[in-house]
């Protein structure tokens, strides 16, 4: 015997992407947390000398011949600055209906993506050390490997965002709510990364 | 005439390339491998993961027989132990216990929330080809001198490859479920109304989207520094140290917290009655998912107690008791509520009931096993205590994988195990377990030391205890070969099932058996936490 249940409403919009998206932020973080939290057990482990004047514990971490592209990476975190400001704007506009602006935001956002990808290429070039050299040098590969194939999944997002709201998806909240988290998310690891790895070491 | 599914809203595209045979195969095959309907993706990571089970049930016997004769190597090769050990467990964690229980969840879960499909099947279908692969690679690697310990470089790369591609399609997979649960609830189901499966697989699929990702990073750090350094993590021979605490207790609760939903689910089925401890239930389901802060933070809390002082042994024993224990006391609330519940009904024969009840016994007697042998006192770190409880787990797992199987079959193939078969290799799959578990249990406190086949020795009837083990593995092996095959010959000619052979109480239920492609035709509206209760005569009391 079948029991039939009373057919519902249609249901409320699911903003499934949205939530999908946290899930997987929230994925994204706890592997940037973990890589982190690697790398400082690490750097607080690595043996320590005496500077040669007698007077510092020095930490034998930092290869001597390390050339950190700091104003790469400086101008790195400022475009993700510029970038949250981007994909808010195109969450905006496609509240209010407005979808020449959010084709406006989304191409910008995908320009300043590809310029945060080009300081990325950058930060391996200027990076005057090779990936076998020690443990810092090895670790350091990694993790900034690591966020840069999620700049780039960013990067696939946006592009897919820009092409749906070209065919006509501009006011699909959902989804450009989606990308904004998904970069807010990008924009608070490099954040993190940069204070550990470049600015701190 | 054949026809592929091109989607999961049910159109349908006749085949008109081949009539023969091998084109219909053919058909099918792709109609499978490019599926997107939640309960063939389901069905497919439940069947992969049942034949691993048989073929990591006897790694686990050879391993076994090798230890009998502790003095030599009679069957497996001195440098190959290492990779042995780790095929094992790669083989239960990654292999059994994640897949299996995600598999149902993925098959179950759109059906119980009243959904007509899974959210983003495409990425549970992603996910499930990703993990098979993964998984194929890193077995592969393994065998070819690879994995932990492997002395072949290129090997090793691929096994960490490997492993971290599997690890990416189960995320993929649990993110799917997490978002069906949260997002795709029929109207009038509040997360307090769900199912107690899909809660329990909300809860356990957000622990492994914290956890994962862990072993992820662990993983991008040991390739890289393998493949091009190996100075930082030890070479081949700390892949284990490093990705270790993914393949041991607590990190395997987390695979298995979807089998407590599973008995409590089956459980307030046999009592016949509603769940007036529901809220209880729920935050016992939860509790166990706490899991995820030893994985997420990779740190195993013992307690020493070599400190004198009572505030030293207080702060010890804090961490060490929300790290282990609650897990543990979140299964001590699910069982004694479910047996409350049955207790204070009026019950009847679910055969899923036994090996559920069974399954989720043996994972609590791991949780015990472990709490015990992070006791410092007991002395039983890096002995073979840690494999039984290990044992107990994985085994327990794959128990309530069967209970699952046998619960939901009717609905997912539209036949129904026969009764006695599910409770005979129900007995034989739990007394497998226990003989597995039970003897490395007792060889851990005669200190028999752990991830070695040979040159031990201590007091005490070492043969038997070894003897027994490897048994007790091989009738698992056996248990779900049976069962494997009873399963076969029961959903394609078996009896055919009523739309609701337990007179249950969720959604699912309310549609036809086998479920159609689209699951529900019109959205069904929900006003309790048991729908099928509330339209069934006398609220379904019998």
């Amino acid at each position: 015997m079948t029991y039939a249940l009373p057919a519902g409403p249609r249901p409320a919009p699911r903003r499934q992407l949205m939530v999908s998206t946290g899930v997987a932020v929230a994925a994204g973080a706890m592997l940037i947390g973990g890589m982190l939290s690697v790398w400082l057990r690490f750097r607080a482990a690595a043996p320590t000398r005496l500077s040669s004047d007698g007077l510092y514990q020095i930490k034998d971490w930092l290869p001597a011949d390390l050339a950190m592209p700091e104003v790469v990476t400086n101008v790195g975190i400022l475009s993700f600055v510029v970038m949250c400001i981007m994909v808010q704007w195109a969450a905006y506009a496609a509240r209010r209906g407005d979808s020449k602006h959010v084709v406006a935001a989304l191409g910008l956002t995908l320009l300043f993506g590809i310029a945060i990808l080009n300081a990325q290429a950058a930060i391996f070039v200027q990076f005057n050390v090779g990936v076998a050299s020690g443990a810092y040098e090895s670790m350091f590969y990694a993790i900034v490997g690591t966020l840069t194939v999620l700049i780039v999944s960013g990067l696939v997002f946006t592009v897919a965002s820009l092409f749906k709201s070209i065919g006509g998806r501009a006011t699909n909240t959902d989804l450009l709510n989606a990308h904004a988290l998904y970069w807010y998310f990008l924009a608070a690891a490099y954040a993190a990364v940069w204070f550990v790895v470049f600015v701190q070491k | 005439m054949t026809t592929i599914e091109t989607h999961a809203s049910g159109t349908q595209v006749h085949a008109t390339s081949s009539d023969s045979a091998l084109g219909a195969f053919l058909v099918g095959v792709a109609a499978w491998a490019t599926t997107t309907d939640h309960k063939r993706i389901g069905r497919l990571f439940i069947g992969c993961a049942l034949l691993i089970a048989i073929a990591a049930a006897a790694l686990g016997a050879v391993v076994g027989v090798e230890r009998i004769t502790a003095t030599g190597y009679s069957i497996l090769d001195k440098d190959s132990v290492t990779q042995i050990f780790s095929l094992y467990r790669i083989g239960i964690s990654f292999g059994v216990m994640l897949p299996l229980l995600l598999g149902v969840a993925i098959a179950v879960v759109p059906l119980q929330v009243g959904a007509k499909t899974i959210a983003f099947a495409r990425s549970a279908m992603f996910g499930f080809w990703m993990w098979l692969a993964g998984l194929g690679l890193a077995v592969g690697s393994t065998i070819a001198n690879g994995g932990p310990g492997g002395g072949n470089a290129k090997m090793v790369d691929l096994f960490l490859l490997g492993i971290g591609i599997a690890v990416i399609g189960a995320l993929a997979a649990a993110v799917s479920v997490v978002t069906t649960v949260l997002t795709s609830r029929a109207p009038g189901m509040s997360l307090l109304r769900v199912p107690m499966t899909s809660w329990s697989a909300l809860t356990g699929g957000v622990a492994l989207v914290l956890t994962l990702p862990v072993l992820l990073g662990t993983l991008v750090y040991l390739y890289v520094d393998h493949h091009y350094a190996r100075v930082v993590f030890g070479g081949n021979k700390g892949i284990s140290d490093w990705m270790g605490w993914s393949l041991t207790q607590p990190q395997t609760y987390v695979y298995v917290a979807m089998g407590a939903g599973v008995l409590a689910e089956i459980a307030a089925v046999v009592s016949g009655k509603r769940q007036v401890l529901r809220p209880v239930l729920l935050t016992g389901i939860a509790i166990v998912s706490v899991a995820a802060l030893g994985g997420a933070t990779q740190i195993q809390h013992a307690v020493t107690w070599t400190n004198t002082s009572a505030s030293d042994k207080v702060k010890e024993l804090v961490p060490f008791l929300i790290f282990n224990a609650l897990p543990l006391l979140g299964v001590l609330v699910v069982l004694g509520v479910s047996l409350l519940g049955i207790a204070q009904g009026k019950p009847r024969l679910v055969p899923a009931m036994a090996p559920a009840l069974l399954g989720l016994g043996m994972i609590l007697t791991g949780m015990v096993g472990h709490l015990v042998s992070l006791f410092g006192p007991a002395q039983l770190v890096g002995t073979v205590f840690e494999e039984g409880e290990f044992i107990y787990v994985g085994y327990g797992a794959l128990l309530i994988g069967l209970a699952a199987i046998s619960y939901w079959g009717p609905k997912l193939w539209g036949r129904v195990l026969p009764s006695s078969a599910v409770l005979g290799i129900s007995g034989l799959a739990f007394l497998g377990t226990v003989l597995a578990a039970l003897p490395m249990y007792i060889a851990g406190f005669a200190n028999q030391p752990a991830g070695v086949a040979n040159d031990f020795s201590y007091s005490g009837p070492q043969e038997l205890w070894n003897t027994a083990s490897a048994a007790g593995h091989a009738l698992v092996a056996v248990a779900v070969l049976l069962f494997v095959l009873t399963a076969l010959r029961a959903f394609t000619s078996g009896e055919a099932a009523g739309d609701d052979p337990w007179d249950a109480q969720s959604l699912e239920w309310s549609v036809a058996s086998p479920a159609p492609s689209n699951n529900f035709v019109s959205t069904p509206t929900v006003a309790s936490a048991e729908p099928l209760l509330d339209i069934k005569p006398a609220g379904g009391q019998k």
